[in-house]
């Protein structure tokens, strides 16, 4: 229990939906449906599922950029502080804040276009109000350098930059306050091929030095899995695996799971790719199917599978929410 | 050459929002003109003192609706000279139509000196002067002549720049700190607040402007003094104007509060504060700005209106539209159409401020080159 830095307990988060002219609450969409998991200090564990399926919400909910409507996060950080992150004030979130991250998904929304990427890197720094200026000044050289940002950059603003450049310069931001857990949030899916591997070296050698934990979020397998040690799949806005990283890739567990991963592109032409297509769309989620949510795309779905919803269970480390978990032999990724 | 073109971008790169604004509002021809005279239009507001040969209320003894003075280059023998002189004025009587009229004096002529003494007057109301930046010795000069009361036209012009210019700035104050609370309030917080704050726009918005202000201010007693008058016409001008500003900010406000970059901001520990003025305003002020420049003519123009219109300011204070009200009748068109002069005033500082304004929103947004 104690080597987890983040437990996170039941997180829901539901966006209520208006309509009409006097704002009537008609529905609500669960984004993220009773949600728990561990992430253990050190890893890098992968969040998947395609788009809708309330990652990025989860990452944002448990950073407390959007409050959640229910549940419960628990930071156990390296100096033995236990911290409820929901039901800290103001001034403790704030204290707190330096030591969780974040990195964007998109590098050219997430940099001010008015600041100098000094001052951006800094603003954690100089928000905190910890530092004299010339430690703030030599921590920002210090951590441009580890991203690989030329130190005469620091100078300029963002529209200098192109997309890759601009991502270490949301890592450095991240990283300028020594955090112990930084939540990526499709942090690479923006980037060109060639670049992503380079930004996705970046956060491993910075993972090494500084000895960080990562939620690395994303809807490209592949990705998750250069970088991860265990991955989540998520499915509207709940868990349906979860397992180390080689479990999952061998012996994957749910339907979802082997059609996304049928569907990672193979870089080498002569191999042959085996897509599962999925049938329809993701479901509206102001509006979700009885029983398991991913009965009506699934190609093994059974009657049970209608009415009742199955629940996460636990295989030894790997996590399954499907009736027919034991049952079935389900393609392993091609690599493996 | 290559280390040129290294060096430009290596500025590019570096250059601040203001700068990049500026290299830009720089290749724009008539906002330079437009800035250039505005700087004359402001530097003439700063010292009227200096500039007009006589004060605002001085007459000129006898000489009613004088004409414009006669300029010429020449010296005593007839010959080209730099140093203008002026002819004096006779009066005579026409024979035919039994008219008084000013006839120019050739035997009356006098040199025209510039840094004369004149007038004695205090600037800003303490610093005693009384050098004129141009005069003559015996006698008076009329630039562009006299009003009915043989007040000199051109230094009331330059005076009543003062008051229009000011009245428009202390008016678009007003309107700027209303439109940044209301546009501000409404979009940072959204839901009913923003409901209640948009639909207080439209209402003031859909009244027409010009019945409203005639309305207030034909509610201003009669009894208040010119400068109350004053004040009060600047506060109109403020609670009325600020529609446009607040709906800018506001939707500037909107499209920003859910960008990564505030997220980001607000990750990083940074207070609402410092969101707000750190993150937030940076963002948006430079297309403020733009409206501010743009709505400028708007109220020098409702300024100059309701002072034609004889509801706005009053004499003794001097403005474009005080001077303007008092040219509005038939015997001025026909026989001193001099008075109607001050009129280039306004169209030249209204025009001066559409092309600021338009340099401006071309250059407001310096990311949008493609770099």
């Amino acid at each position: 229990m104690e080597d987890n830095i983040l437990v996170v307990k039941n997180l829901s988060k539901e966006f209520p939906i208006y309509k009409g002219l006097l704002r009537k609450k008609s529905a609500t969409v669960k984004a993220v449906n009773d949600v728990s998991f561990e992430i253990k200090r050190g890893e890098t564990l992968g969040l998947v599922g395609e788009s809708g399926s309330g990652k990025t919400t989860l990452g944002r909910l448990i950073l407390r950029a959007i409050e959640p409507t229910a549940g419960e996060v628990i930071y156990n950080f390296a100096d033995e502080t236990n911290v409820d992150f929901l039901k800290l004030n103001k001034k403790q979130l704030k204290k707190t804040r330096t030591k969780i991250q974040m990195v964007f998904q998109d590098p050219y929304s997430s940099l001010n276009p008015r600041m100098t990427v000094r001052d951006i890197i800094a603003e954690t720094l100089v928000a905190n109000k910890t530092m004299s200026r010339s430690e703030i000044d030599n921590r920002v050289r210090e951590i441009a350098d580890l991203c690989k940002l030329n130190l005469e950059h620091l100078r300029r603003f963002p529209h200098a930059f192109s997309g890759g450049q601009r991502q270490r310069i949301g890592i450095a931001r991240a990283l300028a306050v020594n955090p112990e857990f930084v939540v990526c949030d499709e942090s690479v899916s923006a980037l060109d091929v060639s670049v992503q591997a380079e930004i996705i070296n970046l956060f491993k050698e910075m993972q090494a030095i500084k000895d960080i934990t990562y939620l690395f979020i994303a809807h490209d397998l592949s990705i998750v899995e250069h970088i991860s040690d265990r991955i989540i799949v998520m499915y509207l806005g709940q868990i349906v695996e979860e397992a180390d990283k080689r479990t999952l890739f061998e012996n994957p567990m749910h339907p979802y799971t082997e059609a996304l991963m049928s569907a990672i592109p193979e870089p080498d032409p002569l191999r042959k790719m085996a897509p599962i297509f999925l049938e329809g769309e993701i479901p509206n989620p102001m509006n979700l199917p009885t029983g398991c949510y991913f009965h009506p795309r699934c190609h093994y779905a059974t009657e049970k599978c209608k009415k009742e919803m199955p629940c996460l269970r636990c295989f030894g480390n790997h996590k399954v929410a499907c009736h027919r978990a034991e049952e079935l032999h389900l393609k392993q990724y091609i690599k493996y | 050459m290559k280390k040129q073109d290294e060096n430009a971008k290596l500025k590019y790169y570096t250059a601040s929002q203001w700068q990049l604004i500026w290299w830009r509002f720089r290749k724009h021809r008539l906002s330079i003109v437009g800035m250039t005279i505005l700087g004359i239009f402001i530097i003439f507001a700063l010292f009227p003192e200096f500039f007009a040969p006589y004060s605002a209320t001085d007459r000129n003894g006898e000489s009613i609706l004088c004409p414009p003075s006669k300029i010429v280059f020449k010296n005593a023998e007839g010959g080209f000279s730099l140093a203008p002189q002026v002819y004096g004025f006779k009066r005579e009587r026409n024979r035919e139509t039994l008219k008084m009229e000013y006839v120019v004096d050739e035997s009356n002529i006098q040199p025209l000196k510039f840094f004369v003494k004149g007038e004695k007057y205090k600037l800003f109301g303490f610093l005693p002067g009384s050098i004129h930046l141009y005069g003559v010795d015996n006698g008076f000069v009329h630039l562009w002549g006299t009003d009915t009361m043989a007040r000199d036209i051109f230094s009331r012009t330059i005076f009543a720049t003062r008051s229009s210019l000011s009245i428009g700035i202390l008016g678009l104050m007003i309107a700027f700190i209303i439109g940044l609370l209301i546009g501000g309030v409404s979009g940072y917080f959204g839901g009913w607040v923003d409901n209640f704050f948009q639909r207080l726009t439209e209402f003031i918005r859909s009244i027409p402007t010009y019945p409203l202000w005639m309305g207030v201010a034909a509610a201003m007693p009669r009894e208040w003094g010119p400068k109350t008058v004053y004040f009060m016409m600047t506060i109109i001008l403020g609670f009325i104007g600020w529609t446009t500003l607040a709906r800018r900010i506001r939707s500037q406000i909107i499209s920003i509060r859910e960008a990564d970059f505030i997220v980001a901001a607000k990750l990083c520990g940074a207070s609402d504060m410092r969101i707000i003025f750190k993150h937030m305003i940076p963002t948006f002020i430079s297309y403020v700005i733009v409206d501010l420049t743009i709505s400028f003519p708007n109220m020098i123009l409702s300024e100059t209106s309701l002072s034609f219109l004889g509801l706005g300011l009053r004499p003794p204070v001097t403005s474009w539209g005080v001077l303007l009200r008092s040219a509005q009748n038939l015997n001025s068109i026909v026989n001193s159409p001099w008075m109607f002069i001050p009129a280039i005033f306004v169209i030249l500082a209204v025009l001066s401020f559409s092309f600021v304004g338009d340099g401006l929103r071309d250059a407001a947004d310096p990311y949008s080159e493609k770099s």
